[in-house]
């Protein structure tokens, strides 16, 4: 392992966020707040939405933030890169294993989920305030999901840019994002489905599903969630299988 | 200390897969191997770069250069067979083989997202190499390349001219022991490429191993001390552009056609004082090859006009790897 190398990859990569700094932050931030707005303020404020909500809405919130944000932030440069143009040649010629780059595209995935989920929580706050109920009484749960849930949509990043090509985008995002934002228990907890006990099933295949139920057992426990243990484990599972899978398929595009 | 480069028997067979791949299934991934087409691109390559020479793999397109360059450059894998930079191992010590290899791909594959004077210095750093040197070293090269009043521009706007420079710039950035060159002129205005065979001259009096592909045989001539002749993925001829040169049967071709031609003109023609070998051309033509050239025209019409076909069309050519390539397979190098 070439720390130098990685660390010099992990640069270029902080370089080209800090340069399309404005334009990632529009894309990340934008929509969840606005739904923050609508639902939280709007609803709520012309009592369509019982007050409560503000605070049940907030975990999914930053779900979605993280997971879109890690998402994009490995699959569409990948994407673009692995095109015909093969960008990331440079990289897959540097004085490291292949896989090693593929890593260094997570741990960037993982600190751009990241700092979208800590800067998503003060300004949704701000939209949402006042009556918003959250608390972190288990600060090193909270630490563990998030990273988990960072990891879990860097990951996926991996799988899905390593997976399909450019002219396939737009079908990943109304094929996979779109139905996994929506039935990813982010607006509504789990426990909402079970008048739909097929669905309420079908949804655990959802990662999404666990990082908004773990984030609501970790910031407003007074509602309904799914079992904290449960939720580590099925994060831990599919943080392992996206990797496995995206590093197989980075491998499958890296060497012909 | 310079390295050389060492292929044994490599063999690589593609399968091919859509180019539109992944999110819809693939037909062919599933149904066993019987559907799968394979695409033999090398068959059996074997061949050795002396330390700190200039080596050129010359063929047409598809015989196998870039795949062997590929291999060569860790970014193909082999089917079988082994490839050696140094004393490393390609497929097995690829961190060690990647230090020692600089490239310069077919078409530039230049960071998008970064300015050109960010490629250089972030190629360096992933080199290990430090801020004050490799901020050194790209400005030298851009100066070098004549890049300096573009060096902060990002490189989607550059012309492929630029892009090509850019992409040699980046490959001396390490300053690598072996420098590949995939086809390193095409696209070049005159002028470039004349700027781009005094780099390459230059880089090999500064001791180091560079191996070039092309199909342009004035550029093998002029930069190459030996050629690997390349077809249907295997070494047809090796030398010093000279030897290759002098293994042609006389060195001169003459193409000739006639209105009508007959075995007994072949036979005729073989007879002729300087003849080396005479090749029937489809049913109007033969290509002689001979030790002299336009010296044996007068004897080959009147040749031709006492054994009744007449004489329509004489193209002689001098000794060049384009009539060696014609020798070795019967095609033009431009076919």
């Amino acid at each position: 392992m070439n720390w130098k190398t990685f660390g010099a990859m992990l640069a270029r990569d902080a370089h080209v966020a800090r340069r399309n700094a404005i334009q990632l932050f529009l894309q990340t931030f934008l929509q969840p707040l606005l739904f923050v707005f609508i639902f939280g303020r709007v609803m709520v404020g012309s009592g369509y939405m019982p007050a409560a909500y503000k605070s049940l809405l907030l975990p999914g919130i930053i779900a979605i933030s993280m997971a879109f944000t890690g998402i994009w932030a490995v699959a569409m440069p990948l994407i673009a890169e692995f095109q015909w143009t093969r960008e990331i040649e440079d990289r897959l010629l540097a004085p490291i294993g292949v896989a090693w780059v593929a890593i260094e595209k997570v741990i960037s995935g993982v600190l751009q989920a990241l700092a979208a989920g800590l800067i998503v929580i003060p300004l949704a706050w701000l939209v949402l305030r006042p009556g918003v109920e959250i608390s972190i009484r288990a600060p090193f749960s909270f630490a563990l999901i998030i990273l988990l849930v960072a990891i879990f949509s860097a990951c996926g990043g991996l799988a899905l840019g390593c997976t399909i090509d450019q002219q396939h985008i737009g079908l990943m995002f109304g094929m996979v994002i779109t139905p996994m934002i929506f039935f990813g228990c982010a607006y509504y907890p789990w426990s909402a489905l079970k008048t739909f006990p097929i669905l309420q099933k079908a949804v655990l295949i959802n990662p999404l599903v666990y990082a908004s139920e773990g984030l609501r057992a970790t910031l407003v426990p007074q509602f309904p969630h799914l079992p904290i243990t449960a939720v580590f484990i099925a994060l831990l599972f599919f943080d392992v299988l996206l990797l496995c899978v995206g590093l197989r398929q980075f491998e499958k595009k890296a060497v012909s | 200390m310079a390295v050389a480069v060492r292929t044994d028997n490599l063999r690589k067979v593609y399968s091919s897969s859509p180019p539109a791949g992944g999110f819809v299934a693939r037909p062919d991934t599933k149904g066993g191997n019987q559907s799968k087409a394979k695409i033999p691109a090398l068959d059996g390559l074997s061949l050795e770069v002396l330390p700190g020479e200039i080596f050129g793999l010359l063929g047409p397109n598809g015989a196998g250069k870039s795949t062997t360059i590929g291999i060569l450059t860790t970014r193909v894998r082999p089917t079988s067979g082994q490839a050696w930079i140094g004393g490393y191992d390609v497929w097995k010590e690829q961190t060690q083989v990647k230090r020692l290899i600089g490239v310069v791909p077919q078409r530039p594959n230049l960071d998008f997202s970064l300015t050109a004077r960010e490629i250089l210095v972030f190629h360096a750093a992933y080199f290990g190499i430090g801020s004050k040197q490799r901020s050194e070293r790209a400005d030298a090269l851009l100066e070098k390349f004549q890049l300096m009043e573009r060096a902060t521009h990002m490189v989607r706007g550059f012309s492929g001219g630029m892009m090509q420079r850019l992409s040699i710039a980046r490959a001396m950035m390490h300053d690598p022991q072996v420098l590949f060159l995939d086809e390193p002129s095409t696209g070049l205005d005159p002028q470039t490429r004349i700027l781009l065979w005094e780099i390459i001259r230059e880089y090999h009096q500064a001791g180091k191993t560079l191996v070039l592909t092309t199909h342009n045989m004035d550029e093998a001539d002029a930069l190459c001390q030996r050629l690997a002749i390349v077809d249907h993925g295997r070494v047809i001829a090796l030398g010093t552009p000279k030897e290759l040169k002098a293994s042609i049967p006389g060195g001169f071709l003459l193409r000739l056609r006639f209105g009508n031609q007959t075995p007994d003109l072949l036979a005729r023609l073989q007879s002729l004082a300087g003849v080396r070998e005479v090749r029937a051309a489809d049913n109007t033509g033969a290509d002689v090859y001979a030790d002299r050239g336009g010296s044996l025209i007068p004897e080959i019409a009147s040749l031709a006009a006492s054994a009744g076909a007449e004489l329509s069309d004489v193209h002689i050519s001098e000794p060049s790897l384009e009539n060696l390539f014609l020798h070795h397979t019967g095609r033009s190098l431009r076919d």
